[in-house]
């Protein structure tokens, strides 16, 4: 998620005073106002809406749905002077095949205004770019370097400039090995035999995307005026649109800023940026359908131009930097925002159907109601677990268990699924040895099995208990469930019951689990102090018999 | 005039009526003023004389208060050392016998452990009854300093005592003793005071033999004519307090979740049902969730390193993986190279979505009329976080979807409203929102009167058509929703650390309330 910050002040002089009703509009423009604080407003940028990553973006767009501006918002695009191309070496298809490039003029920077372009790059690699991989960014000084401009593959070791914040030449494994920046990016790059590189007409290197720039060539500062844009990746039209997104936003600053395209030379060339509208049909009758509304075709227009688009008969003329619409509904929906959301009407339709709760369910209330008339308590235990509940703690060693269902890269210790519901009975005891006893405990849950199977368990426990009682609760479920189920001696069982005090659980000629009295083996690894009986038993088998 | 004499008589007949057994053993003995003494001569445990105390305060013949005292009491050493002697006094008592002698040898025969040792000498040399020379000690006392008993043991000897009442010589020896281990300690000890009120008094002077009443009823005694004709009862003060008794329950959670489900059922939902561990497919690709995008990895989701093979149906996979690369029906797609392989790997559910999205596949195998409805799931989901107060690998989503040819947004914000005004949230907004399988999208806040703030409670909208078409097999409108439900349990319940809800601490879980709401 990407938040903006920006003064209150400029907001205030721009847009406007930022009351409690100016407040609600923010949010309800679909930009959630996080905080005021500090003179600083924070609105958060869903990740559709790349195009407000920036204040300028956001001004655009908000002064349009406050009624102020609205409509298409139009550029003026010169065309590109002598040199102002970029070759596009083939070298480039196997490691990051696509560049789209830009001359800005006229910039008048300062510390804030360097800080908002860079902010805006930032947050485009991490949105959009999805962390560099699919878009990488640069913004050179123009004055420091000399069109036209070559992007192309070299060997690592045949490249060489100094990088941001270095005061040394380095190749490009260097770069990835040595440089900070260089590490932290150095997978997307990792594999590849040649890295790209954009070259001046003097051959020093610029940039290395989407790494890192030169420090001689790749760092504005308050004296730059004119910059050289390029945006590089792997799909042309996010390039495309992100060009579109930045040239624009550096356009806002300031009236006497001018946008020059470049000529950028692929087998077929193409002139960039290119900030003619996308077009895309609306219809009336589909817009009411979907949100219950009896809008005109000039009502739709009008919220349409609020939404920063403009409508000529049923065509809508989208601006070249909204990368979000992909189909009709997209449009839809910002209908409804200018119509506001606060303004529609809830209502329930008059669809009859017949509500059924899933049978499992059922019988799951009626079997956890059948402990609680017996006065046990339920427990609510997580479905992941730690190795060491789930093998150490009932004797078992967890480096011999290979059916385990592990989880990748968990944020905790809990990394593997349960397999039963016994271990997490015995540990929420063990958590409650302070509590009044008896304990008695049941739990109906989900297990996974080895084969990826996950059925319905139903496990119950009495501390301090024995045979003899965990039985008779048992004993009184199959009465009011109506089924025959059985005990028989058990040979083989889970090692955590102690031999002769333990039975397998039968109905007809299905087991079910086991019954018994824990060894005080394990009840000590739990350090318990009590006996404890239990049972843990299969319902999938009692569903079938039930639904 | 009136007869007050009588009224009154008639009060303490009601009074002395009332009186338990042991109350009656006691009022005789309230001037004692101790409950060890009332406890002696009454026969009666301590707790029984201060129960029945606390009865008879309610009952107005007693007042009852309690003061905390500081008593200085004897230590487990201390009280082994009042038998054998200080070990300043051992060593004390061996230099009476040679006024030189080895530190060693004096060791040896004091039979002192070496702390002790250490304590002692320290001890004599402050008073400066020995100096060390040589490895040896040197007696430099007089003679009667060894017979003298030392303020510290005239100390140990007045124990215990108030700690008030220190005289200014014990206060230093009892600093001193402090500083070494378990001779004495400092105890705080409540003790009650009983004062015996006017009414109590009467009662004292009167006669409390009330003659010969039932206390428990008895089966012997219901059984038994002659025991019970003609008898008295004894009054209960059936205002007083009970002990406490707990009862079986379901955890407070499940029934929250029976709760949601009595809701949705009641207006016409069924209910969806499915695995927690998915494909990709299902949890994501089905729901139009580009296979680069952020959610789908490591650090957000959990994956097991296992593929699950993608549904057989081709028709499905080819719809979906065009949907994602070109668009289908109007859309533009995300424009990018879908991969069958990253579909095949298995996730721990993220949200109950996927199983809105295997309900449509399952609506798009009946005639096209037919593919409608309305369905529910309440379930479990996972993301792959730390746990803190506000989060957790695992939580509680609520889902629904309205699948008709006749709904519209207006619908999705009606149910919505209905649902949580059956939660308790009668005021709720809603703003814009964004999420990759709905548009429009809605967040949903609800209106909290106490905190008087908003809640965000989740996110709703109506499906896209890049997931209707390919799993629906047409572009129905589809109202979905899936909001977390633990917010609202830990609301209810005033619970603030989501920690709490799968804590699983059984007195909690007995104490707590049940689930009110209807």
């Amino acid at each position: 998620m990407a938040n903006i910050k920006f003064p209150k002040k400029l907001f205030e002089k721009e847009i406007g005073k930022l009351d409690e009703k100016m407040k609600k509009k923010i949010s309800m423009f679909g930009t959630p106002l996080e905080s005021v604080e500090e003179g600083e407003i924070e609105v958060e940028i869903f990740p559709d809406r790349p195009d407000l990553l920036s204040y300028q973006g956001f001004k655009r767009a908000f002064l349009a749905f406050l009624g102020k501006k609205t409509g298409l918002k139009k550029y003026r695009l010169h065309k590109p002077g002598k040199n102002y191309y970029v070759k596009v070496d083939s070298s480039v298809k196997k490691v990051r095949p696509y560049t789209v490039c830009a001359i800005i003029k006229g910039l008048k920077l300062n510390d804030e205004k360097i800080k908002e372009i860079i902010e805006l790059q930032e947050k485009l690699h991490n949105t959009v770019g999805r962390k560099r991989k699919k878009l990488a960014i640069g913004i050179y000084p123009l004055e420091k370097i000399k069109l036209p401009i070559t992007y192309k593959a070299l060997e690592p070791d045949k490249i060489k400039f100094t990088p941001l914040e270095m005061n040394r030449e380095m190749s490009g494994l260097q770069i990835l090995q040595r440089h900070s920046t260089g590490r932290e990016y150095a997978h997307l790059l990792s594999g590849k035999r040649k890295f790209p590189v954009f070259l001046d007409a003097e051959k020093n290197v610029l940039s290395m995307p989407p790494i890192i720039n030169s420090q001689l060539t790749g760092k504005v500062d308050e004296n730059t005026k004119d910059v050289f844009i390029e945006c590089s990746g792997f799909n042309i039209d996010v390039l495309k649109k992100s060009l579109n997104i930045i040239v624009t936003a550096l356009a806002d600053m300031s009236p006497s800023i001018k946008i020059y395209q470049m000529k950028v030379k692929y087998k077929k060339p193409i002139v960039t940026p290119d900030l003619t509208p996308d077009k895309r049909k609306i219809s009336k009758e589909n817009t009411n359908k979907l949100l219950g509304l009896n809008l005109s075709k000039k009502q739709i227009q009008k919220m349409l131009e609020k939404m920063g688009y403009e409508l000529k008969k049923n065509n809508v003329k989208i601006p070249a930097w909204r990368t979000d619409i992909l189909h009709e509904v997209d449009l839809i929906e910002d209908i409804a925002i200018a119509y506001g959301y606060e303004n529609f009407e809830p209502e329930i339709p008059k669809i009859s159907t017949l509500g059924k709760e899933n049978p499992r369910e059922t019988i799951k209330r009626k079997i956890a109601h059948i402990f609680a008339g017996l006065k046990m308590t339920e427990v609510s235990n997580y479905h992941l677990t730690t190795p060491r509940d789930q093998f150490s703690k009932m004797g078992l060693n967890p480096k011999k268990q290979k059916n385990s269902i592990e989880v990748k890269e968990s944020k905790t210790e809990y990394n593997i699924l349960r397999k039963d519901l016994t271990h997490c009975l015995l540990k929420n005891l063990s958590e409650n040895v302070d509590v009044e006893y008896p304990q008695k405990i049941f739990e109906v849950g989900k297990i996974f099995n080895s084969n990826l199977m996950e059925s319905e368990k139903l496990a119950a426990v009495i501390s301090p208990g024995d045979f003899t009682e965990i039985k008779q609760v048992l004993k009184y479920l199959s009465k009011m469930l109506n089924q025959e189920i059985y005990l028989e001696e058990a040979k083989d069982f889970p090692s955590w019951f102690i031999n002769g005090r333990v039975a397998r659980i039968k109905l007809d000629k299905e087991t079910l689990g086991f019954i018994g009295e824990i060894h005080p083996k394990i009840l000590n690894n739990w350090k318990l102090k009590m006996p404890a009986a239990l049972f843990e038993i299969d319902l999938e088998e009692i569903f079938k018999k039930l639904e | 005039m009136v007869d007050t004499s009588k009224k009154e008589n008639k009060v303490n007949k009601r009074l002395i009526e009332s009186l338990s057994p042991n109350e009656r053993k006691i009022i005789p003995l309230l001037k004692e003023k101790s409950i060890v003494s009332i406890s002696k001569k009454s026969n009666l445990d301590k707790v029984s004389v201060l129960r029945s105390l606390e009865y008879l305060q309610n009952k107005d013949i007693v007042k009852l208060s309690s003061n905390k005292k500081k008593i200085v009491e004897i230590g487990i050493n201390g009280a082994l050392y009042k038998k054998k002697g200080l070990p300043e006094r051992r060593l004390l008592n061996l230099l009476g016998k040679k006024r030189i002698i080895k530190l060693q040898d004096a060791k040896k025969q004091s039979g002192l452990s070496n702390n002790e040792f250490k304590a002692s000498i320290g001890a004599l040399k402050k008073k400066a009854l020995i100096e060390l020379k040589n490895g040896k000690i040197v007696f430099s006392g007089k003679k009667q300093d060894i017979s003298k008993k030392s303020i510290e043991e005239r100390f140990l000897e007045s124990l215990p005592i108030e700690y008030e009442k220190l005289p200014p010589e014990y206060q230093l020896a009892l600093k001193s003793l402090q500083n070494r281990k378990d001779i004495v300690c400092v105890l705080e000890k409540k003790s009650v005071n009983i004062k015996v009120t006017e009414l109590g008094e009467r009662v004292m002077n009167s006669t409390i033999d009330a003659g010969d009443m039932i206390e428990s009823l008895t089966p012997e005694i219901v059984q038994n004519k002659k025991l019970w004709k003609g008898k008295k009862f004894r009054r209960y003060d059936v205002t007083s307090s009970v002990p406490e008794i707990v009862g079986g329950k379901r955890h407070f959670v499940n029934q929250s979740i029976d709760y949601a489900r009595k809701i949705w059922t009641e207006m016409g939902f069924q209910e969806m049902n499915g695995t927690m561990l998915i494909s990709s497919f299902w949890n994501f690709d089905a729901l139009f969730t580009a296979q680069d995008h952020p959610v789908r990895e490591l650090q957000d989701t959990f994956y097991i390193d296992k593929q699950i093979p993608l549904p057989a149906d081709k028709d499905l996979i080819e719809t979906v993986k065009k949907t994602h690369e070109k668009g289908i029906s109007g859309s533009k797609g995300w424009n990018y190279e879908w991969e069958e392989n990253d579909a095949k790997k298995l996730v721990l559910r993220t949200h109950t979505t996927c199983l809105s999205a295997q309900t449509l596949y399952k609506l798009s195998k009946l005639p096209e009329d037919k593919r409608k409805g309305k369905f529910f799931a309440i379930g479990k989901v996972f993301r792959n976080e730390t746990v803190d107060w506000s989060h957790g690998f695992e939580f509680n989503q609520t889902e629904g979807i309205v699948v008709d040819d006749n709904v519209n947004f207006r619908h999705l914000l009606g149910y919505l409203q209905q649902f949580y005004k059956k939660m308790g949230f009668e005021k709720v907004r809603f703003v814009p929102a964004y999420f990759p399988y709905t548009e429009p999208s809605v967040e949903i806040h609800a209106y909290h009167p106490e905190k008087k703030v908003w809640l965000e409670l989740g996110g709703a909208g109506m499906f896209r058509p890049e997931i209707s078409v390919p799993l629906l097999g047409k572009n129905t409108p589809i109202l979905a929703w899936g909001q977390g439900f633990d917010r609202i349990i830990m609301d209810y319940y005033k619970i603030n650390d989501l920690r709490e809800l799968y804590k699983n601490d059984l007195s909690q879980l007995r104490k707590i309330k049940a689930w009110m709401k209807n």
